[in-house]
């Protein structure tokens, strides 16, 4: 097993090890690149994960505490479970559902698209679909995404069969099970789909892609990799020149090492990652390691969501196999007639009992309630998914609370834009009418669930005033630091995030390898 | 050993209550997979009658009436866990059923299913109600047993997984076309 000392000084840390570190530990070790993975959770596999969703959310989720502030109904729900995301290894690759859409052309030219919205701090990305094409494709061909490459798409389920009988009925054109990085036939070394109904649980079979039993044991085969667990990141460090030099976190035990660093990239998710750049202030960065231009922690981004669960005379089963089984993306497109810009994906969901009862209708209690649960084999169910406008009062900011190294904990603000709220209207109208179609007994308006799509809080910007990285993620004030989660998105389109994070840590890992050759990072 | 002479009932009445209960429908899917009729359960902390009002009170919140008590028992128990970890439940818990008592002349326990919930409407905002819910909650739907009455089939790996068992069985509605949803093997 590679092992690096504390004191080596060419190596790359990388905090955290899901969609986006994960996948750039690994590019980077197959260019001979010294890695070291830091890693806030324990490592665990196929054989641990846990058919049964509160232990296992126990064992995967990041259950730190965390607050929150503003007008959304999450923080009303759930105030210190913002986030419903992991600390594990392979991070929120374990937890997500396999989803795996391009962006649209536009989503990449959203100011431009939409104009100026009210309230609203619209950019354009850096960068455009077709320069991120290519690595779109390498993405897909990595995590094996269902209708690319020549794989099948997955077979469909019961909550697929009732969405699309739907979805038709209303004259919808773009229903299918979609693009799925879970393998409808056996491929690189994992198994077939087995249709468990346990995606949000980590699979089992080991069918759905995860960095976890993919890129960070293809990145341990090139001795270049050393992985280290248990290993909480509370500050990075700068030398004189303002870069960054190394990076301190505690151990399994609460002891704090320093690990030095050639270069650091931070993979945290979007929430921990500003965080931990806020934490990093000292007297050269007195608002945070890069946030030179206030823009760390800004434009928090969590998608527009809710679900729409439907009762039938029927049973449906929703719970056996595929969580998200099937999608419909005709109102995916940016039309703004519907009274809002930007558009929302249709997705189907499935809950087992234990997280029907807690997310149906969070605090709801006597009979209006325990109906529902009553009907449970006879429940379909879809999640709603689109694009939220980044707004700067939507942020992550130090909370007065602090954790159990004495630092704050993060805060989550969030207010719903009218532009949200108006999506979600029509997101939620078009979901019940969906059922209708097919003859639902009764359709329920499910509020969101803790974000697991967390984005924009150190947003790419072509201007270092604008925002806190360049196209590739590379901090506009600290050469040698790189942001490599969804927390660069400059906007967040209506897709689910990770096929795109996976694709900015592969055109990433290019541009650092090229950057160490030239000595320019 | 003269220390077995203790019976089991008295030792339980020293550390904690016990709850005890007959399975009510005997062809429901909990008495069909039961070994038998009868049920108990052990509580470490809370007293036998809180224990029951609690039991009463959570069938209340989360009124299943095909329910056996048997599965609100798991909240119940719970409660009787974090009462061990927290001095300060047993106490909170007294003092909410004393509080619901005072509400009327026959005792809470003792009123229609209608009184008993609007009592508990009265008092949905306070600690007490909030405790309870909050726990029961979480513990009443997460069991083998509410697994069974919901027809929920639970872990599905050690079973197979759901591809040949039934996860595209639903006959009401037409199959989708195979460009949707293609077949699982070619």
């Amino acid at each position: 097993m590679t092992t690096y000392s504390y004191d080596d000084d060419s190596v790359v840390v990388i905090i955290g090890s899901g969609a986006g570190g994960g996948t750039l530990a690994n590019e980077l070790c197959q260019k001979g690149i010294p890695v070291v993975l830091l890693e806030a959770g324990q490592r665990q596999s196929q054989a641990t994960f846990i058919n049964d969703e509160w232990p296992s959310f126990e064992q995967l989720s990041w259950s730190d505490t965390r607050t929150t502030s503003g007008s959304w109904q999450v923080a009303q729900d759930f105030p210190t479970l913002p986030a419903w995301i992991c600390k594990t290894v392979g991070g929120t690759t374990t937890h997500w559902a396999g989803a795996s859409l391009r962006f649209r052309e536009h989503e990449f030219r959203a100011r431009e698209t939409y104009g100026e919205v009210k309230h609203a701090n619209l950019l354009d990305w850096p960068l455009t679909l077709a320069e991120l094409e290519p690595y779109y494709a390498r993405a897909e061909t990595k995590l094996g995404v269902t209708r690319t490459n020549d794989i099948p798409g997955l077979p469909g389920n019961n909550n697929f069969k009732v969405m699309y009988n739907g979805a038709t009925k209303l004259g919808y054109k773009e229903c299918s099970t979609g693009h799925m990085a879970i393998n409808s036939r056996a491929r690189d070394g994992r198994a077939q789909c087995m249709q468990l109904g346990f995606c949000f649980q980590g699979c089992k079979m080991g069918a759905k892609w995860s960095t976890l039993y993919t890129e960070i044991p293809a990145a341990e085969a090139t001795g270049k990799l050393e992985l280290r667990v248990e290993a909480h990141v509370v500050r990075i460090e700068h030398d004189a020149k303002g870069r960054a030099s190394a990076v301190v976190y505690a151990n399994a035990k609460g002891e704090l090492q320093r690990q030095k660093a050639r270069l650091v990239a931070v993979a945290g998710n979007a929430i921990e990652t500003p965080r931990l750049l806020l934490n990093s202030a000292t007297a050269m960065f007195p608002h945070g390691l890069g946030n030179g231009a206030g823009m760390v922690g800004k434009h928090y981004m969590r998608h527009t969501t809710g679900s729409v669960f439907a009762e039938f005379k029927e049973p449906v089963h929703f719970y056996r196999g595929n969580i998200m089984a099937g999608i419909i993306s005709d109102e995916a497109h940016n039309n703004p007639e519907r009274g809002f810009v930007g558009g929302y994906e249709m997705e189907t969901i499935s809950l087992g009992p234990s997280f029907m009862a807690a997310f149906f209708k969070p605090g709801a209690w006597g009979r209006d309630f325990s109906s529902v649960m009553d009907k449970y084999t006879h429940l379909a169910g879809m999640w709603l998914v689109g694009e939220d406008m980044p707004r700067e009062t939507n942020r992550i900011t130090l909370s007065e609370t602090k954790d159990r190294f004495g630092l704050p904990v993060a805060n989550v603000h969030y207010d719903d834009h009218p532009n949200d709220i108006a999506m979600r209207e029509h997101a939620y109208t078009q979901g019940a009418a969906i059922y209708d179609a097919v003859g639902a007994l009764r359709t329920h308006r499910v509020p969101p669930y803790p974000s697991t799509h967390n984005m924009g809080t150190c947003r790419m910007s072509r201007k270092a005033a604008d925002g806190v990285c360049n196209a590739y993620g590379q901090s506009h004030e600290v050469p040698n630091l790189f942001i490599s989660d969804g927390s660069q998105f400059t906007t967040s389109a209506a897709e689910n995030p990770t096929l795109t994070i996976v694709s900015l840590a592969i055109r990433q890992a290019e541009y650092i390898v090229q950057s160490l050759k030239a000595n320019a990072a | 050993m003269s220390d077995l002479k203790v019976s089991r009932r008295r030792f339980l009445h020293a550390s904690g209550g016990l709850l005890l209960g007959t399975l009510m429908f005997t062809s429901g899917p909990i008495a069909l997979m039961a070994p038998s009729q009868s049920w108990a359960l052990e509580m470490h902390t809370l007293s036998s009658p809180l224990g029951s009002q609690l039991l009463l009170m959570i069938r209340r919140i989360y009124p299943h009436d095909t329910m056996e008590d048997a599965v609100y028992a798991f909240a119940v128990k719970a409660l009787d866990e974090r009462a061990a970890k927290d001095p300060s439940v047993t106490p909170l818990l007294l003092k909410g059923f004393a509080q619901l008592d005072q509400k009327s002349t026959a005792g809470w326990i003792k009123l229609t299913e209608a009184e008993q919930v609007r009592l508990l409407v009265e008092i949905q905002d306070s600690e007490f109600f909030k405790l309870v819910k909050g726990a029961a909650v979480n513990a009443l739907y997460s069991n083998e047993l509410a697994y069974k009455h919901f027809g929920y089939e639970g872990a599905s790996f050690p079973k197979g997984g759901y591809l040949m068992r039934g996860f595209d069985d639903l006959q009401w509605l037409p199959a989708p076309p195979a460009v949707a949803s293609p077949a699982a093997f070619s």
